[in-house]
């Protein structure tokens, strides 16, 4: 199928969907409305709730404080992904002792940690980064863990038999191959890190599109709440886009068929 | 005056510990002497353990017994003095085809600004010299065998250890490969120490032929010399007769292990 062909197909889907939401929630079918305006809204208002939001400027400052959250969320729970699981993995023992807590902390749904990161740091952005960084840490940490275990045994034997030392292989092998283990998870931490902040907002904040939403609601504003769904997908498309040229700029050398995300 | 003895394997045994505690015994001591300029093909059936002598020569393995001699030093931890062409795909995948032999210096100090055109040359000389940019899933097989080549060359090791380099490759770009390699080996003679199960290509390649007995507990049993003129053309030097004569005499004596390891392998498929 060609480009433009699939496009019109995709905006297509788009257009049924639009059309339909908002007939049925505005036209009677046999004398009854079938979407209830009040459950449902309908297109035309959450589209100019969103123009509202943006032409007098408010969302910005959500759309800011979510995005600062998210990438702090990020950058430090890869950070400390990155570093535990090198550790783990070059420490085999360190590893076989903390393997049943990483285990237990990673089973526990961590939603339930946001009460808790709520009343040690307060309502401000540091409770979602936690929450967001609790997320992030253990994709990357399992990531990097499985990248500088499973570094080809031929590839390492090579790197011993050219003359590299200890911290040589260190540069030139393992640190290559956790790295791109890493950034093979990252659409699937970037996205983590995205709903660690959201959800944080959503159960208790000041500012943020989780706090929009969870407003709306709270005024039974439903075009309100689909106007924020619409505002933050669009939001994560954007910064998944953003990953993927990120993504294609650093792994380069990767044969794209191996294109693997965990 | 005689010619050094570049690596000396005396009465070595290689063994391994096996997941229920059993020992296998791969190899029985071996008694290997490769001189210095010489090159030596070690044949033998599947599973007869010449991948596993290759890697004590290098110190990739410690032998259960017996010692190996680099230089006539005992060696201890791993051959410094070898460089070592594996089987499989052994390039750094995150590097480009230059970076990947320019590495090879780096690691001794070599400023990169100085390595950088010296892994060019190499790479011209295994005739790369177009593909510097690509990174290893970008070139053919046999592409990157020839970076690998260069990637152990530029070191300018003592001996070269080479574990069925050009086992992945086809017929054709073998003989391709063996070509280059007496090409590159023909400028300064190190001492090659080459792993293959082709006694066509070790015929063709070496100035001796070792054969193994089927595994385990193999040991060697023939030492061939191989008097074909030097330099050799590998297309060329299998249409001699000298080449058929020796080869009927080699395989005579290989076939009996062929079929005992075959035969081997097939009993423990069945036991399993």
């Amino acid at each position: 199928m060609s480009r433009p062909t699939l496009l019109a197909l995709q905006i297509l889907v788009a257009v049924i969907c639009i059309v339909l939401w908002q007939v049925l929630s505005t036209v009677p079918v046999f004398g009854k409305i079938l979407l209830p305006p009040f459950f449902f809204s309908n297109p035309f208002d959450v589209f100019s709730q969103i123009v509202k939001w943006f032409s007098s400027g408010v969302i910005w400052k959500h759309l800011g404080i979510t995005l600062t959250e998210s990438i702090l969320a990020f950058v430090i729970g890869s950070a400390g992904g990155v570093l535990v699981g090198f550790w783990f993995a070059r420490q085999p023992l360190v590893a076989a002792v903390f393997d049943p807590y990483v285990k237990m902390v990673n089973a526990l749904p961590r939603v339930v940690l946001a009460p808790i990161f709520a009343l040690w740091l307060g309502l401000g952005i540091w409770s979602k980064v936690a929450l967001g960084v609790t997320l992030v840490f253990f994709i990357v940490f399992f990531n990097v863990y499985q990248g500088v275990k499973e570094v080809s045994r031929t590839v390492l034997d090579n790197g011993r038999m050219l003359g590299m030392s200890e911290r040589q292989l260190m540069q030139h092998v393992y640190w290559p191959s956790a790295l791109s283990w890493m950034f093979s998870s990252l659409h699937t931490s970037v996205g983590f890190a995205v709903v660690g902040a959201v959800v944080g907002e959503y159960l208790g904040s000041a500012a943020g599109l989780g706090y929009l939403i969870q407003q709306a609601e709270g005024v039974f504003d439903v075009a309100g709440v689909f106007a924020g769904m619409f505002v933050l997908s669009a939001f994560v498309i954007l910064i998944d886009y953003g990953v993927t040229l990120v993504e294609r700029r650093l792994l380069v050398w990767r044969p794209t068929a191996s294109d693997g995300r965990g | 005056m005689t010619t050094p003895t570049a690596v000396a394997l005396e009465d070595t045994k290689v063994a391994f510990r096996l997941g229920d505690g059993r020992v296998y015994t791969a190899v029985e001591k071996a008694h290997l002497a490769v001189a210095q300029g010489e090159f030596v093909a070690i044949v033998g059936p599947t599973g007869c353990g010449k991948s596993t002598l290759l890697n004590v020569a290098a110190g990739l393995l410690k032998p259960a017994a017996g010692s190996v001699g680099i230089f006539d030093q005992p060696l201890a931890g791993l051959n410094r003095d070898a460089g070592y062409l594996f089987q499989a795909d052994a390039l750094f995948p995150w590097k480009t085809a230059l970076d990947n032999v320019a590495i090879g210096l780096e690691i001794k100090g070599t400023p990169r600004a100085e390595a950088l055109p010296r892994a060019q040359q190499w790479l011209t000389s295994v005739g790369l010299g177009a593909f510097a940019g690509r990174y290893p899933h970008m070139l053919s097989g046999g592409q990157r065998k020839r970076v690998a080549l260069a990637q152990v060359l530029i070191r300018d090791p003592k001996i070269l250890l080479m574990d069925e380099p050009f086992g992945p490759l086809d017929a054709q770009t073998r003989q391709v490969m063996g070509n280059l390699l007496l090409e590159l080996w023909n400028a300064d003679r190190k001492a090659v120490l080459f792993v293959t199960h082709d006694l066509e290509e070790a015929i063709a390649l070496a100035d001796r032929v070792v054969i193994m007995s089927a595994g385990p507990s193999s040991r060697i049993i023939g030492d061939w010399r191989v008097s074909l003129p030097r330099p050799r053309d590998i297309f060329e030097v299998r249409l001699d007769k000298e080449f058929h004569a020796l080869h009927r005499e080699i395989w005579s004596v290989l076939k009996d292990e062929v079929m005992k390891g075959y035969a081997q392998s097939t009993h423990a498929a069945e036991a399993v």
